[in-house]
């Protein structure tokens, strides 16, 4: 069994499916007198609604309803809820607009579903939508963070756009440190606005049993326990023992199919209503409209340091763009998944960030891979490389002289989180080595002698993930908690079901998971089967997303088997008449110590469920076990991004010449598995830094709404990939595990930025640093150098 | 997309003898502009007639110092085609340098140059190489053929049969391609043929362009250099959001010198 035990790279078991072809999405699914949902969608980013006039669309051919918000207003189905209160520096709730399912009497962005038609095809479905004629009368749009507070009103009665003031961290302690450094350096940026792009784009079934009054949600979700409960407790759709949210197979998710939507919502309503089985897949033009959107924040930030470079303080003021509504967890991402990591591996000793979320005409925006993470860590990695080139340091020894040291753990920063292990120049060291770092000034003198430009860029991030501790996260303002289940099923003949309330929507839980649980009782992970992603099969779970999988689900998968061995010891102790505490368990045999009288596993779950021999008085039958975990701490994976770049200076096109991801996550059950979600981490980082934007136009208008225009990495946008491990395991939680799927996505995107400013000798050059932004700032020291 | 009627005719008359009936019909090529439009419904045809049931439209053929490729020729039949690698190298580079190998083995050079998209590589090729376009109807001189943005002189049905490239004595193709959608932000083709030096320019501006500057410097001598101080008017150039046209025209003189780089 050495060659699937914890730490090796066993080939992912769902993999022969997706590649083949044979993965079960939710549009795979087709249900009997199954009927296809298309949304008529907003054409302006801020207006009014008139008269909705659906004669003409409901006469089309093949149409069964057609159903509008103001039908859900009537029917008083809503709004959609944000799941996380902010409070702002006055102690003021956060003001949270009312969120139709559709619109029903204005229209806040483009692409907000206005109505439902529903048919006997997709195409005639389309086909009706387009009949149907909304009166809008327009208004001015609200478009961008840096103006929302001094534009019109969006919302009645939420003044100057704005959703919440928030703080953390001390202020006046900052601002003297600030007032008495040596040097303090300054930094203003936009981190820009991104759209999701999962593979797979949106879908729902809503499917109601008009028998039963059972209603069953098949639907792209990365969390189905959540949407079940939001859609219960807070949209009172159905009673939550009546309703079913199956996740079948999911395309990836990123973050953005956490949330519960207008659309899957308003399809459930539909279907209830009807009494009909109704389909909705996006189509990806929706998709870049009205799938939530990630980052888009407007920052100024000050870092004070004193003689010998030693950070003294950060004070940080961000302006964090909401969209048009308060997504399931938007107010969570710029708060406490931002400012609470602005310490990042350093001993900076005073922080102060403010953040002011406000809202706009635009998509909504929540939380995207990272979520928060992503931003601190641009934002420090940025301020400390101009703080190093401001003071003539070297970039890696500013950061070496700050970091805080593995003696230091437990370590409390000035921003709330305690960071439990860690051993960051370890990551450092090991990524400088990777990277050649020694013998970078013959490479750059190289690209010169070609008249190419090279630089080198660092980034040592750090992030916390596990979410999170139940009652942490409630005295921060969570709307539930974040503790996961798992249950440990042995079946008589001793292979053995596992279930997760985790979803895995391109993670490989189906081989981590059995890894996990395989290793524990020296089986083959063949024998193992993970079920997750359907509320009929499983205890309430949280779902996936933060990182959190392995180090919260698999805890409590941890803790499940460590269950299930111990009540095996117990059945063993009976069969071998023994003492249980003479029972020793390992690889898959209980033995009695000292001798060689021994059972099997398979024997022992046999005897578990045909208890002919068996302590029935004393122990129940079966062989069983779940747990609930809920975690101490956040986990806190940390390490150092390299990038180094080579430039045309003439075009200003990038090459990224080669990338070192070094991480410690803690325990690593499965090698490749987290390599991979390093890669696609990065690429997505890449992606932010290099080529990815959102644009709106004033008005309010996506320019970017397709593959042509929203650019993607591609393969042959990234270099090949150097990825290393180091490990500090998690010291408080069964696995030892941190996570490790947004890593990538964190630390890259300054590490690119960096390493381009450093080619091209300029402060900064605003994300994405496309070619043109490039070839002008080239042009511009060109042009004050002469 | 919208219902339409489909037609697969077998002959180029038959084609467009249908085309003259229908109401509102449009050639199918290899739908790599038509068919995205249809399912975005942008465009909304009556009736489509495949053209892919035409024998012989899809033949490469040299005779005469004259290389003539079927309108109906895939990109990657373009490419890899020995013929052509042979006789203009830098047209068959071009081909395979077009979108993915998906849209390789589907697009076509007929419906590419017909469809006149500021954007797309092959109309530069078509003018740098001084091109004779075939018709159902006539012979059309490259120098004539295109009008303006996906405008060419194309009658009303009238339909490209093949494309006659004269052999130069050299060619080069360098783009610079659009990151998301690799179209074209800039493509320079430039060919020496016995008749003197042609500088073709796509995705610049709203169609395809001689620079005549440009040419008249590299006949006088063919070099990099001769281009140094050449910029092209921004003025003239298209804008969007990933190429400014101050851009644009900066990229056509840099692409125009790699192109005499790959020639010298």
């Amino acid at each position: 069994m050495v060659e699937q035990s914890i730490g090796k790279s066993v080939l992912r078991k769902e993999d022969m499916r997706f590649i083949t072809g044979k993965g079960q999405y939710t549009d795979d699914i087709n249900l009997r007198g199954q009927t296809y949902g298309y949304f008529v969608r907003s054409p302006y980013a801020h207006a009014d609604i008139g008269d909705i006039d659906v004669s003409a669309a409901a006469g089309m051919p093949g149409v069964i309803a057609v159903l509008t918000g103001k039908q859900v207003a009537e029917d008083e189905i809503g709004g959609l809820p944000c799941g996380w209160m902010i409070h702002s520096k006055d102690g003021s709730e956060m003001k949270q607009p009312h969120h139709p399912v559709m619109a029903g009497s204005k229209v806040n962005y483009v692409g907000e579903p206005v109505a439902l038609v529903i048919a006997d095809s997709f195409v005639e479905a389309k086909n009706a939508a387009e009949m149907v004629d909304v009166d809008y009368m327009e208004r001015d749009a609200v478009v961008y963070a840096e103006t929302a507070q001094s534009a019109p009103i969006i919302h009645e009665g939420i003044s100057a756009n704005t959703c919440y003031e928030w703080e953390l961290g001390e202020k006046d302690a900052t601002e003297a440190a600030l007032a008495s450094a040596a040097h303090v350096t300054n930094y203003e940026f936009t981190n820009n606005r991104l759209i999701p792009n999962a593979m797979e784009p949106r879908a729902a079934i809503a499917d109601f049993n008009t028998a039963t009054e059972d209603l069953t949600l098949y639907t792209t979700s990365q969390n189905p326990h959540l949407v079940r409960l939001i859609m219960t407790a807070f949209i009172q759709l159905a009673p939550e023992h009546k309703l079913r949210v199956i996740a079948p197979d999911v395309g990836g998710g990123f973050g953005s199919k956490i949330f519960v939507y207008s659309e899957e919502t308003a399809l459930a309503w539909a279907s209830m209503k009807l009494g009909i089985p109704i389909k909705w897949t996006a189509e990806r033009s929706e998709s870049f409209l009205a799938d939530a959107h990630g980052r888009d924040h407007v920052t100024t930030a000050h870092l004070a340091m004193d003689e010998e470079g030693h950070f003294l303080g950060l004070k940080v003021k961000t302006t964090a763009n909401m969209g048009a509504y308060l997504s399931t967890f938007a107010s969570s991402v710029p708060t406490y998944l931002y400012g609470t990591l602005l310490a990042g591996q350093y001993k900076t000793p005073n922080i102060y960030v403010e953040v002011d979320a406000v809202f706009t005409n635009t998509a909504p925006v929540d939380a995207y891979r990272g979520a928060g993470r992503p931003e601190a860590t641009f934002l420090l990695e940025r301020i400390v490389e101009l703080a190093a080139r401001e003071t003539g340091r070297d970039p890696v020894e500013l950061r070496r002289i700050n970091m805080i040291q593995p003696s230091e753990f437990p370590y409390q920063t000035p921003v709330a989180l305690e960071y439990d292990t860690g051993d960051y120049e370890a990551s450092l060291n090991r990524a400088l080595k990777m990277a050649d770092y020694d013998t970078f000034g013959e490479r750059k003198a190289a690209s010169e002698a070609k008249g190419k430009l090279r630089g080198i860029g660092f980034s040592c991030y750090i992030e916390a993930c596990g979410l999170a501790p139940s009652q942490v996260a409630g005295q921060l303002g969570a709307g539930v908690g974040l503790w996961e289940s798992g249950e440990v099923r042995v079946n008589p003949t001793g292979s053995v079901t596992v279930l997760t309330g985790t979803h895995s929507h391109g993670q490989g839980h189906e081989t981590t998971f059995a890894q996990l649980v395989a290793s524990r009782f020296g089986i083959s992970v063949d024998d193992v089967e993970v079920v997750h992603g359907d509320t009929g099969k499983l205890d309430f779970g949280l779902g996936t997303y933060g990182s959190r999988s392995l180090a919260v689900g698999g805890s409590a998968l941890s803790k499940a088997a460590d269950k299930v061995v111990e009540k095996g010891r117990l059945i063993a102790a009976h069969l071998l008449d023994t003492d249980a505490d003479k029972i020793d368990f390992d690889d898959g045999e209980y033995r009695v110590r000292d001798s060689n009288q021994a059972k099997t596993f398979q024997e022992i779950a046999f005897a578990a469920y045909v208890p002919h021999d068996y302590p029935l008085e004393e122990l129940e039958p079966g062989l069983a076990e779940k747990a609930f975990y809920d975690p101490g701490n956040f986990t806190y994976p940390a390490g150092t991004h390299i990038c180094e770049v080579e430039i045309d200076p003439e075009t200003g096109v990038v090459e990224i010449d080669r990338f070192i991801a070094v991480d410690d996550f803690g325990t690593v059950i499965n090698p490749m598995i987290v390599e991979g979600q390093v890669h696609g981490g990065i690429a997505q980082g890449i992606g932010q830094a290099l080529l990815e934007g959102c644009v709106y136009d004033e008005t309010g208008q996506l320019q970017t709404g397709s593959y042509m225009d929203y650019c993607m990495p591609r393969a042959d946008d990234l270099p090949s990939f150097a990825v290393g491990l180091t490990s500090t395991p998690c010291t408080h939680n069964p696995v030892g595990a941190k996570g490790c799927g947004e890593a990538g996505a964190i630390g890259s995107p300054p590490a690119v930025i960096n390493a381009i400013t450093d080619a091209i000798g300029v402060r900064d050059i605003p994300m994405p640093a496309t070619p043109e932004k490039i070839w002008r700032a080239i042009a511009s020291t060109t042009r004050s150098a002469a | 997309m919208y219902d339409f009627n489909y037609h697969k005719p077998s002959s180029i008359d038959e084609a467009v003898a249908l085309f003259i009936d229908l109401e509102d019909a449009v050639y199918l090529a290899g739908g790599h502009t038509l068919l995205p439009s249809l399912k975005l419904r942008l465009a909304a045809p009556t009736d489509v007639i495949d053209l892919a049931g035409i024998p012989g439209l899809g033949d490469i053929d040299y005779a005469g110092d004259d290389l003539t490729i079927g309108a109906l020729t895939a990109h990657d039949d373009v490419a890899t085609s020995p013929v052509v690698q042979s006789v203009i190298p830098a047209l068959s580079a071009l081909a395979a340098g077009i979108g993915d190998a998906q849209v390789r083995n589907r697009g076509t050079i007929g419906g590419s140059v017909a469809n006149s998209d500021p954007a797309a590589d092959y109309p530069a090729a078509v003018l740098g190489l001084d091109a004779t376009l075939v018709t159902n109807q006539r012979s059309i001189a490259v120098d004539e053929f295109f009008t303006g943005m996906f405008e060419t002189v194309l009658e009303e049905g009238e339909l490209l049969t093949a494309i006659r490239f004269p052999k130069p004595e050299a060619a080069a193709y360098v783009k610079y391609p659009n990151p998301a959608s690799r179209y074209a932000t800039v493509g320079v083709f430039i060919a020496r043929t016995t008749k003197g030096v042609r500088v073709a320019i796509t995705g610049a501006a709203p169609s395809v362009f001689r620079a005549t500057e440009m040419e008249a410097a590299l006949n006088v001598d063919f070099s990099e250099n001769a281009l140094a101080g050449i910029s092209l008017d921004a003025d003239m150039m298209n804008e969007d959001l990933h190429a400014s046209a101050e851009y644009r025209a900066h990229l056509c003189t840099v692409m125009a010198r790699r192109a005499v780089a790959q020639l010298s």
